[in-house]
C-alpha cells in the first residue's frame, strides 16, 4: 500500500504529521505494508491534510483528515467518509494547468528518481547541448516575464548577465517570499525543489555562472530544511557540482536565510543581505545583472521563474508562449487566500477574470458573507471591490485599473472589513519594514499613518494631504515598498470612500 | 557623563565559554562569501540571543567595524539583544490572516498575557511577538509557536497554546 501524507507547511499547520503518524502506527497494528510518502501539497489548502492513496484507478484524495479517520482508510477505502475521488478527477485539479506546479504534490520532493520520471532534468539535458546564447533565446522567446511581481522579460535580463565580461558570475533566487497572501515559492520549494535546483542551474549554463544562492525566509524553516536537504541529494547525485551530469561544466548553489526583513525581498537589498550587510535598498543603475552580489554581474530571479524555466527547456519556448494572454504569457501560480472558502494554489494560464478566481474557483468567502474587497499582489497591491471583477489576469490588465498582480497572490476579504483601517495597516507596514534610506518612504509611511489618523478623527481635510503624500512616496521613493505602498492606500480610499466619510460622520 | 566603557557580561555566559563557542561559529563559516547573516543566525540559535559581547569579536573576524557589525544586527527582526521567554509566540498581523480575524485574536492574546509586542511575561514563559506571513494565508490565521506551525487558530486553540507554555 502506498499512502502520502503532505509535508507541506500548510498541511502540517493543520495536522499533517499527527495523521502520518497515524498511518504508520494503524499499518503495524494490523501488520499491513505501507509506503509512506511525504509529498507537497496538491494545493487544495481547505482539503489539508490531504491524504492519498495509490489504487488501479490511481491516486485517490481522502480530506480534511484527522487522525481518528486514519483506521477507516485501511478497511473499505471507497466507502471512507472522507472519501473524494480520484485527485486528478477534482474540479480544483481539472481546471488547472500545470506547467510549473506539474510535480508538487504528485512526487517525493525528495527522490530524484521520481523527479526523472516525472520529466526532471530534461531541461538540463537539452541546456547542456546548447551554448548560453541558444538557452537565453529560448527563454526570451518564451515570453517569461519575473514572476516576482515587476514582470520584466526574464530572458532580456539573462542577455544582459550573458553578454556581459567574463568572470565569476552568479545565479541569485528570490525566495524571499513575504507578500501576504502569496505561498507558491514556499510550496515549491518544500513540494518539488529540484525543479528549483534544475532552473538555477540552466540559468547558470545561460549566462555563464557558476555559483547560486537561494534567499529565502527565516518564516519559512520547512522551506530551508526541504531546499537544502534537496540541493544535498543534487550535488550528490552529480546534478550540482564541478561537472553539472557529467558535462564537465560546474555550477554549484546553496540556501541562505534572512531575518525578518520584508524589504529583502526588493532585489538590491536582498543582494546586501546576501553579502552581510543591511538590506538597504541600492540606487539603480547599476543593475544588478552588472554589478550584483559582490559587485559581479548577476541574475536575480524570483522562485516562480527559475522554476518556470524546466518545463519552457523541456518543452520549448512555443509551447510555453501559447498560453495566457497579451504580453502575459504562459502560467501563473494563482495563490487565492484570506477569507476564501476554497483556498489554495491554483496554477493558471492568465486571463481568467478576477471574479472567476474569486467566486468561480474560491468559491466566495469562507464566512458566507459578501465579498467587500480584494487585493491582489501582496501588501502593496490594489484592494479591487467587486465592481473590477472584470479584470482579467495579467500584467497589463491590472496595470491599466491602477494596481498590479504582483507574485499573484488574490488576498480576499469579506464586507466586515474596514479599509481605512486597511489603508492604515499599508502605511504602517510600510513605516515598520522600510529599510530607511529614502525620505519618501521612510517618513511619509509615519506621516501616513498620522494622516489616516487624522481622517479617521473625522478630519476630512486630510484626505487630499493623503493623496498628495502618496503621489510624493510613489514618485520619489527609491524602491517598490515606499513606491507602491500608496496602492492598497489609495484604492482603499478611491473604491470605498464611505469607509473614509462614515468616520467624519461619527465624529460630528 | 562618563561613558561605561567596558562591556557588559550577561550573567548567563562568561567570556571564556563565549569566546569558544564564537571561534566555533566563526571558523565554520570562515571563506564564505557574505557570511555575517549566517554567523549572526548561529550566534543566536547557541545563545538565544546574539550577545553585545559577541559584536566586537564578530566584527574582527569579519574585518568590519563594531558599528558596522551592530548595524548589521540592528536592523533584522529576528536578531534579539536580549534572549525571549521560553516560548515565542509569534501571531502573523499580514493581511490574509487580518482577513480570518488575526487582529481580534492579537487584542486577545495581549489581554491573556497582559503583554504588548515584543514583550516577555514576567515569569519568563511567552514572549509575544508580531510577524509578517508565514506562508499559510488559505488557512489563517497563523502563528508560529516556538518552532511549531498552526493554523486556522481561533481563540480557545490559543487559550490552549498560551497554557501550555505557561
Amino acid at each position: 500500500m502506498r499512502i502520502y501524507v503532505p509535508i507541506d507547511a500548510a498541511a502540517r499547520a493543520l495536522g499533517s504529521d499527527a495523521v502520518a503518524d497515524a498511518v504508520a502506527r494503524e499499518a503495524a497494528k494490523r501488520g499491513v505494508e505501507v509506503t509512506l510518502v511525504r509529498n507537497g501539497s496538491r494545493g487544495m489548502i481547505w482539503l489539508e491534510p490531504l491524504v492519498e492513496i495509490v489504487t488501479d484507478l490511481g491516486r485517490m484524495a481522502f480530506g480534511p483528515m484527522t487522525p481518528a479517520d486514519v483506521p477507516a482508510l485501511f478497511d473499505a477505502p471507497e466507502r471512507h467518509p472522507k472519501a473524494l475521488g480520484l485527485t486528478e478527477e477534482l474540479p480544483w485539479m481539472v481546471r488547472q494547468t500545470r506547467l510549473t506546479f506539474a510535480r508538487v504534490g504528485v512526487i517525493d520532493p525528495l527522490s530524484l528518481a521520481e523527479y526523472e520520471l516525472h520529466h526532471g532534468l530534461k531541461g538540463l539535458r537539452r541546456a547542456l547541448a546548447m551554448t548560453g546564447a541558444e538557452i537565453v533565446k529560448e527563454v526570451t522567446v518564451s515570453g517569461l516575464r519575473g514572476r516576482g511581481g515587476a514582470g520584466f522579460p526574464t530572458g532580456i535580463k539573462w542577455k544582459t548577465v550573458h553578454d556581459a565580461p567574463e568572470g565569476q558570475k552568479y545565479i541569485v533566487c528570490n525566495a524571499d517570499e513575504g507578500d501576504s497572501a502569496t505561498f507558491a515559492d514556499r510550496m515549491l520549494m518544500e513540494g518539488d525543489p529540484f525543479t528549483l535546483i534544475e532552473g538555477m542551474a540552466i540559468a547558470g549554463l545561460a549566462v555563464g555562472a557558476t555559483r547560486g544562492y537561494v534567499y529565502t525566509r527565516s518564516e519559512y524553516p520547512d522551506a530551508v530544511a526541504q531546499m537544502t536537504r534537496a540541493i544535498e541529494v543534487a550535488r550528490k547525485e552529480g546534478v550540482l557540482g564541478a561537472s553539472v551530469l557529467g558535462s564537465g561544466r560546474a555550477f554549484d548553489m546553496e540556501v541562505r536565510v534572512g531575518a525578518g526583513a520584508y524589504v529583502c525581498g526588493e532585489e538590491t537589498s536582498l543582494l546586501n543581505s546576501l553579502e552581510g550587510k543591511r538590506g538597504v535598498v541600492r540606487a539603480k543603475p547599476p543593475l544588478p545583472a552588472l554589478q550584483g552580489f559582490l559587485g559581479k554581474p548577476t541574475v536575480v530571479n524570483n522562485v516562480i521563474s527559475l522554476a518556470s524555466v524546466p518545463v519552457i527547456m523541456d518543452r520549448g519556448a512555443a509551447f510555453y508562449r501559447d498560453f495566457g494572454i497579451g504580453r502575459s504569457h504562459g502560467t501563473m501560480a494563482l495563490q487565492i487566500a484570506g477569507n476564501v472558502k476554497y483556498g489554495g494554489l491554483f496554477e493558471t494560464a492568465f486571463g481568467l477574470t478576477l471574479g472567476e478566481i474569486v467566486n468561480d474557483i474560491g468559491g466566495g468567502t469562507a464566512t458566507g458573507r459578501p465579498v467587500k474587497a480584494v487585493q491582489v499582489g501582496g501588501p502593496l497591491g490594489a484592494y479591487f471591490p467587486p465592481a473590477l471583477f472584470d479584470t482579467p489576469f495579467g500584467y497589463e490588465e491590472f496595470a491599466a485599473k491602477d494596481g498590479l498582480i504582483g507574485h499573484a497572490g488574490v488576498c480576499i476579504f469579506d464586507d466586515s472589513a474596514d479599509m481605512l483601517s486597511q489603508a492604515r495597516f499599508a502605511m504602517e507596514f510600510c513605516a515598520i519594514e522600510s529599510c530607511g534610506k529614502c525620505t519618501p518612504c521612510r517618513l511619509g509611511a509615519v506621516r501616513g499613518v498620522e494622516t489616516i489618523d487624522r481622517i479617521a478623527r473625522g478630519d476630512s481635510t486630510a484626505i487630499p494631504l493623503l493623496t498628495d503624500l502618496c503621489n510624493t512616496m510613489k514618485a520619489g521613493s527609491l524602491c517598490a515598498l515606499g513606491g507602491f505602498t500608496p496602492y492598497p492606500v489609495m484604492s482603499s480610499l478611491t473604491h470605498f470612500p464611505d469607509d473614509f466619510a462614515r468616520a467624519k460622520e461619527a465624529a460630528e | 557623563m562618563k561613558k561605561e566603557r567596558k562591556p557588559k557580561v550577561a550573567a548567563m555566559l562568561d567570556s571564556v565559554s563565549l569566546q569558544s563557542r564564537l571561534d566555533e561559529i566563526l571558523e565554520v563559516h570562515r571563506d564564505r562569501e557574505g557570511a555575517l547573516l549566517p554567523i549572526l543566525h548561529d550566534v543566536q540559535e547557541a545563545f538565544g540571543h546574539v550577545p553585545q559581547e559577541a559584536l566586537p569579536i564578530i566584527a574582527k573576524a569579519m574585518n568590519i567595524t563594531r558599528a558596522e557589525a551592530h548595524g548589521v544586527m540592528s536592523f533584522y527582526h529576528d536578531f534579539r539583544e536580549k534572549p525571549a521567554g521560553r516560548t515565542v509566540l509569534k501571531l502573523c498581523r499580514a493581511e490574509a490572516c487580518q482577513a480570518m480575524g488575526a487582529d481580534a485574536l492579537a487584542d486577545h492574546a495581549k489581554r491573556k498575557l497582559g503583554l504588548d509586542w515584543h514583550e516577555t511575561t514576567a515569569d519568563g514563559a511567552v514572549t509575544l511577538e508580531p510577524i509578517f506571513c508565514l506562508g499559510l494565508c488559505a488557512c489563517g490565521p497563523a502563528a508560529l509557536v516556538g518552532d511549531r506551525l498552526v493554523a486556522r487558530l481561533d481563540t480557545a486553540t490559543l487559550d490552549t497554546l498560551i497554557g501550555e507554555a505557561r
